[in-house]
């Protein structure tokens, strides 16, 4: 820290707004005698209530409510909520409908990665403030990256009647299905949105990244293919896995004051990390083989424990999601059903599945009468709280040798890293670091 | 609509967020083809979602508010918006109507509050969820849950050309018929709100092979009391036609109205 700072023995770092994250907040560090005594993700979410409003309303309603959760995210909350009221019906989406739905997602982590890597995130490591700043000097790279997105949001779109709250998912499938030639008819965009995703892996791998690797505890789905809309199992490293319905034996949501996000911990008050570094970890070999070789190429090596290097896994999982739509393209013909019934039943039932930003498990109590009785909702933004707070408790080190300016940077970058959907969690967070020296 | 001043070569721009999703503001960012250039027209000097540092004080020749007011400091955030802008536009449902959230009105709120929340003497928010509009004078109103991408740029371009924006008062039946999609009301005695709703999206739910949810709230002048007749003849409950209304719009008078007719 430098002298001028430290006459009065109380430094003070502030940055009013934490930006290019979605959603709004405050990160509090309090360093004394080069010690952390406190590290406060600050999030003040105007508090939305769904869980409470969602009780006594219809099952059919539930796609549509949950979707506004999140406006970046909204097909991941539909699937997970889908997922978990299809496993208390007894309905078995058929293969042909969870393909579609495999498709619709890949969509969503098209437009969802495309914006956190071109938009939010690469102006980091080019040093500007915003992509519109970015595009001055280089307009290709900010232009690739829409391209992109929108090649995301065309298929949604295509699927789902619009990017944003998408209205096609239904409990049993989709309340419709699209033609082939309607799929094919986005297939160049998407085709060319790959190469140009592949060439981002290479870019990305190339930036340089703060040294920073953690012993991270990483929880994702297990799956047999790269965990996207189904999976019903939950894999914690190092401890091995259980079963989806038994999610909330093993986490435990708390509430702090500074907080109106729940934050989550394993049983033993282990924090955890979910998204795309936990995926990656656990399911690279399950990659589509061109962003199998994408990541070969790239040299990153595995596991990954720097989360700085997130933009690159983003990098390689908007390969896979571009691969895997191509192909499920090309396998497609149109159901003939584009739905299966049910009947309402009493049950209570979990379901989980992979958001861009990592697991998001729903959990439905309903009545015979086919309404819901409870709802519990973990979005992976409150999994991943605790471990920012525990990470900006560990780069505190790093920051005491760097200007003001450089030490409020990297704890942007990092809160970033995470690519932080406060919108689903919280919505007021600023980033204030103090460093207390020993008071004379 | 207040002329935009001329003071600085570029009008100012500052996006706000309030009680919301992110998706209206979003919508910006996905005007994929328009945003770059949308950046060399226009200073957008505040927009916490997409630039760095964020500069709230303004003064902004355009506000942008997505959100609704549900917390005493948003109640004084939007003051302090309105008194630093020129133009300010609500956007989206949230904004308009009190959005989604606003279901906490015909609710305990103390009880909400319990049920999502292990220590409920943490949390500071309102007991209503109200539209921008109830709070200071507002020069657009925006609607859609989420709003649409096409009438958000005639929106923008309108405020800078300084005319009025191109946006219809029209019913969802209007866009239904125009792209020739059959009325599923009619044809399959679906539940569809298209009658009474503000158009916007496109008629994407009859298309979808669905009936209408009402995201984008009551058109002007909706007769919401004749459709909630049929829909009672077509075998819907009193407590399923309140669910319809009392949704994303729950809020807004028609809707409120014609929801509490049915409890």
């Amino acid at each position: 820290m430098s002298d001028e700072h430290t006459v009065s023995g109380e430094k003070t770092y502030k940055v009013d707004l934490l930006t290019r994250v979605e959603g709004e907040g405050r990160f509090h560090l309090k360093v004394k005698d080069n010690q952390v005594i406190e590290s406060k993700l600050n999030i003040f979410e105007a508090p939305r209530y769904f869980e409470a409003f969602l009780r006594d309303r219809a099952i059919e309603e539930v796609p549509d409510i949950v979707a506004r959760i999140c406006g970046i995210c909204p097909v991941a909350y539909q699937m997970s909520a889908v997922r978990a009221l299809e496993n208390g019906l007894g309905v078995t989406p058929s293969s042909a409908i969870r393909a579609l739905r495999r498709l619709l997602y890949c969509g969503e982590w098209i437009e969802s990665h495309a914006l956190h890597v071109f938009l939010l995130h690469a102006p980091d490591f080019l040093g500007y403030d915003s992509a519109m700043a970015m595009a001055v000097d280089h307009k290709d790279l900010v232009e690739r990256g829409l391209k992109m997105k929108k090649a995301g949001n065309a298929l949604i779109e295509c699927l789902g009647g619009r990017a944003i709250h998408p209205i096609s998912i239904r409990v049993g499938g989709f309340t419709t299905t699209p033609r082939a030639s309607a799929l094919n008819a986005l297939r160049d965009d998407l085709a060319n949105a790959l190469q140009d995703a592949i060439d981002t892996v290479t870019w990305t791998a190339a930036l340089t990244f703060p040294d920073f690797n953690q012993a991270y505890t990483f929880v994702c789905l297990d799956h047999d293919q790269y965990p996207l809309e189904w999976g019903d199992a939950i894999h914690v490293s190092g401890s091995g896995r259980f079963p989806v319905e038994e999610f909330f034996d093993h986490s435990q949501e708390t509430h702090v004051a500074h907080s109106t996000a729940l934050q989550s911990h394993l049983r033993d008050g282990q924090t955890y990390l979910c998204g795309p570094m936990a995926r990656l970890n656990r399911h690279h070999e399950r990659l589509h083989p061109t962003a199998r070789t994408a990541l070969a190429k790239s040299g990153l090596s595995l596991p990954v424990h720097n989360p700085y290097q997130s933009i690159v896994v983003r990098a390689v999982e908007l390969v896979h999601a571009l691969a895997e739509a191509l192909d499920l393209i090309d396998a497609y013909t149109q159901p003939e059903a584009a739905f299966s019934d049910y009947s309402p039943r009493a049950a209570t039932a979990c379901g989980a599945t992979e958001a861009p930003r990592g697991l998001l498990v729903h959990r439905y109590q309903m009545g015979e009468d086919g309404l819901i009785k409870h709802a519990d909702i973990v979005p992976p933004t409150s999994q991943n709280q605790a471990q920012i707070e525990a990470d900006l408790v560990s780069i505190a080190p790093q920051l005491m040798a760097l200007a003001h300016n450089d030490a409020t940077h990297l704890c942007e970058q990092l809160i970033r890293a995470y690519d932080p959907c406060i919108s689903c969690a919280t919505h007021f967070l600023k980033l204030n670091i103090e460093n207390v020296n020993a008071p004379s | 609509m207040p002329d935009t001043p001329t003071h600085s070569p570029r009008p100012r721009l500052g996006v706000f967020k309030l009680a919301s999703c992110d998706g209206c503001q979003l919508t910006l960012l996905d005007c994929e083809d328009e945003l770059l250039l949308l950046g060399e027209q226009i200073d957008i000097v505040h927009f916490p979602e997409a630039t760095s540092p964020g500069q709230p004080s303004g003064p902004f020749d355009v506000a942008i508010i997505e959100g609704s007011v549900s917390t005493p400091e948003q109640q004084d955030e939007v003051q302090a918006i309105r008194r630093n802008s020129t133009v300010l536009l609500t956007i989206g449902a949230c904004a308009t109507s009190g959005g989604i959230q606003a279901l906490r009105n015909f609710g305990d709120h103390d009880d909400y509050r319990r049920i999502v929340y292990a220590q409920p003497e943490y949390i500071s928010s309102l007991a209503t969820s109200t539209p921008v509009a109830n709070h200071v004078p507002v020069d657009f109103e925006l609607r859609g849950c989420p709003i649409n991408k096409q009438q958000l740029l005639e929106l923008i371009t309108a405020c800078l050309r300084g005319r009025t924006p191109a946006i219809k008062n029209e019913s969802v039946c209007f866009e239904c018929k125009r792209n020739d999609i059959v009325c599923v009301a009619v044809t399959q005695q679906m539940p569809c709100l298209g009658p009474v709703t503000h158009a916007g999206c496109g008629a994407i739910c009859p298309a979808f092979n669905r009936g209408c949810f009402g995201c984008y709230g009551p058109k002007e002048s909706a007769a919401t009391a004749p459709l909630a007749a049929q829909m009672l003849t077509n075998g819907q409950s009193d407590e399923a036609i309140k669910r319809a209304f009392r949704l994303f719009t729950a809020e807004s008078e028609a809707f409120r109205e014609e929801s509490q007719r049915h409890e």
